[in-house]
């Protein structure tokens, strides 16, 4: 297109450098910030980075608890991402490539969940998990059995990632791409003997590739990103996430804080998914926009 | 949607219900069974010490509607999510135009734009605390050179300002990826023939291309409410844990502290159970449009 209208070319470029500066502000005082010695000055507006940003991340990498957070998370968000990959494509291929009865119930069992984020059963979904065994033992009480079972989930690694990964919205995406997958596929599969375990393993997985990925950054970043959760099932520094862990270092009037340590700790637990993001970015756009449809 | 079938298929037997048995196990144990147990409680006056419920009706909902605190903190949450959600949306539009006008390809400018969806809400929280702290934050310390009051530990409506600041932050991202997905959607052609008709770039975007991403426009809403309600529950704990005064206890936060620290079982799974309604709300909203969309669409 050929058109003259520089004015609106120019504030084009004026959105673009306001909206950039806007999103890069909180990030360059971070940074500014994590860089100073110990004994900076007081900052302003105008101060720039100094030379100690690999020290200062260093000092952050050997505080207590730091690298056995990271790692934390790392289970944490791997884990939620595996658990709901696995449990969502073997649920979808069963409501999808299978006729049985109940099968518009367990879909729908699946679909109210969309409606049941942990945030608005917390203290419940909180108790279940410090004795997963009260459901059954609530079962039994009603039958005149008496059962003391204790099995609880608090600090442990299970308790972090079984809650969350349940998953409506991972269904309905692979249930989408399912359908669409041609039937002639499946029929020739049949044709050639294959059971169904077979054509999951053999061919729909595999065509599956594309979408997996997508969703692995969204759910990597999700799990990775997690609060409330950890926050409840975990007591000890050692056993909870980096994001708590940070943000148990907030900012106070104390004097003494080395806000410098402080920022740079920041900045490694924010590496992580932010470099998942950016190397992953094709995938990651992928697996937001499939969301609309 | 739901009625959408495979004409190829396999036969049932128990092998699907093996398939599905992992996740209905999660469902029935942390989301039916909370689920459950939380509308129960709902009905119930809980003693924390003697672990003995009374049967009490509607006392706790009651209770909760007669309360002025729990107003209020209905009255914060709407003002911040309508706040956060107007905020980052407009800025996103804002710069998916202005990308998808000037830049040839926008890649780049997306690789930049995109990573504050992958910071946490509480570290994002953080960050922006670290901006605007009254003692030793640099642009707080730069709006007190211009003699502009601001302290966001002492005076509601700058908690406020600055809760919005970060949740809007954290979201633009997001609404970034869908506006600039939707504007490179809009066929080149019908935008060339307004061109062609005399209309200007200002009056394209307003009779062409606004109108061609409601849809879009449509499906942000929803999802930035959605997020704005119960995603931002870090960023509140990490600058304001709902204060000063309450002026920043929005309903998620309100659950989490009845609940846990007031140990108010009964009030907090009332809570939980209104909350429960808005997202059911929301849902219904979200899917009704959908099929509109996929029926005229």
């Amino acid at each position: 297109m050929i058109e003259r209208a520089y004015g609106f070319k120019l504030v084009c470029w004026l959105v673009l450098a306001a909206g950039l500066l806007v999103i890069f502000v909180p990030i360059y005082y971070a940074l500014v910030i994590a860089s100073q010695p110990d004994d900076a000055e007081r900052l302003s507006l105008f101060t720039l980075p100094a030379g100690h940003l690999v020290d200062n991340m260093l000092a952050a990498w050997g505080k207590e608890d730091l690298q056995r957070q990271l790692f934390n998370s790392t289970v944490m968000a791997l884990g939620i991402t595996a658990g709901k990959l696995v449990i969502s494509l073997m649920s979808a291929f069963a409501v999808t490539y299978f006729r049985f009865r109940f099968r518009m119930l367990a879909f729908w069992a699946i679909f109210v969940t969309l409606m049941l984020p942990v945030e608005v059963r917390i203290v419940p979904t909180y108790e279940v998990v410090a004795n997963v065994t009260s459901p059954l033992a609530a079962i039994a009480a009603l039958t005149g059995i008496e059962l003391s079972l204790n099995l609880s989930l608090i600090d442990t690694y299970a308790g972090l990632t079984l809650p969350l990964i349940a998953s409506a919205t991972a269904t309905f995406l692979f249930r989408q791409f399912f359908l669409v997958v041609p039937d002639a596929l499946c029929e020739a599969a049949k044709v050639d003997g294959a059971g169904p375990l077979r054509f999951f393993r053999d061919i729909l997985l595999p065509m599956s590739t594309t979408s997996i990925a997508a969703l692995f950054v969204i759910l990597f970043i999700y799990g990775w990103n997690q609060y409330l959760w950890p926050l409840l099932v975990t007591t000890r520094a050692d056993m909870t996430t980096v994001v708590i862990g940070v943000a148990r270092t907030l900012p106070t009037d104390n004097a003494d804080t080395q806000w410098n340590l402080t920022m740079a700790t920041t900045l490694l637990a924010m590496l992580p998914p932010i470099a998942v993001v950016i190397v992953l970015q094709r995938w990651f756009v992928r697996g937001l926009i499939e969301q609309e449809k | 949607m739901a009625s959408r079938e495979k004409a190829a298929y396999f036969k049932g037997g128990i092998l699907p219900w093996l398939l599905l048995a992992p996740q209905l196990l999660v469902l029935v144990v942390v989301f039916f069974w909370p689920a459950g147990e939380g509308i129960f409680q709902a009905f119930f006056l809980t003693d924390p010490f003697l672990s003995r419920m009374l049967f009490v009706g509607l006392d706790n909902f009651a209770a909760l509607f007669a309360s002025p605190e729990y107003w209020d903190s209905v009255r914060v949450t709407f003002v911040f999510a309508a706040a956060t959600t107007a905020l980052s949306m407009l800025l996103a539009l804002a710069l998916a135009i202005a990308a998808d006008q000037v830049l040839r390809s926008s890649m780049v400018l997306r690789s930049l734009v995109i990573w504050p969806y992958a910071v946490a809400p509480a570290i994002a929280g953080m960050l922006w605390l670290f901006l605007f702290h009254p003692a030793f934050g640099v642009l707080a310390l730069a709006l007190r050179d211009l003699h502009i009051d601001w302290n966001p530990l002492l005076d509601g409506g700058d908690a406020m300002a600055l809760i919005v600041g970060a949740a809007a932050w954290k979201q633009v991202s997001y609404n970034f990826v869908f506006f600039l997905a939707g504007l490179q959607a809009i066929p080149k052609a019908l935008l060339e023939a307004a061109m062609i008709d005399g209309a200007g770039p200002l009056r394209r975007l307003r009779d062409v291309v606004l109108p061609l991403l409601t849809p879009t426009t449509f499906f942000l809403l929803v999802m930035n409410l959605i997020y704005a309600f119960f995603d931002t529950f870090g960023i509140v704990d990490a600058i304001t844990e709902g204060g000063p005064g309450g002026a920043t206890r929005i309903l998620v936060y309100k659950v989490y502290k009845d609940g846990f620290q007031a140990q108010d079982y009964g009030s907090s799974a009332a809570q939980s159970l209104v909350l429960m309604g808005l997202v059911i709300a929301l849902t219904v909203v979200q899917f009704r449009f959908v099929e509109r969309r996929v029926n005229y669409g």
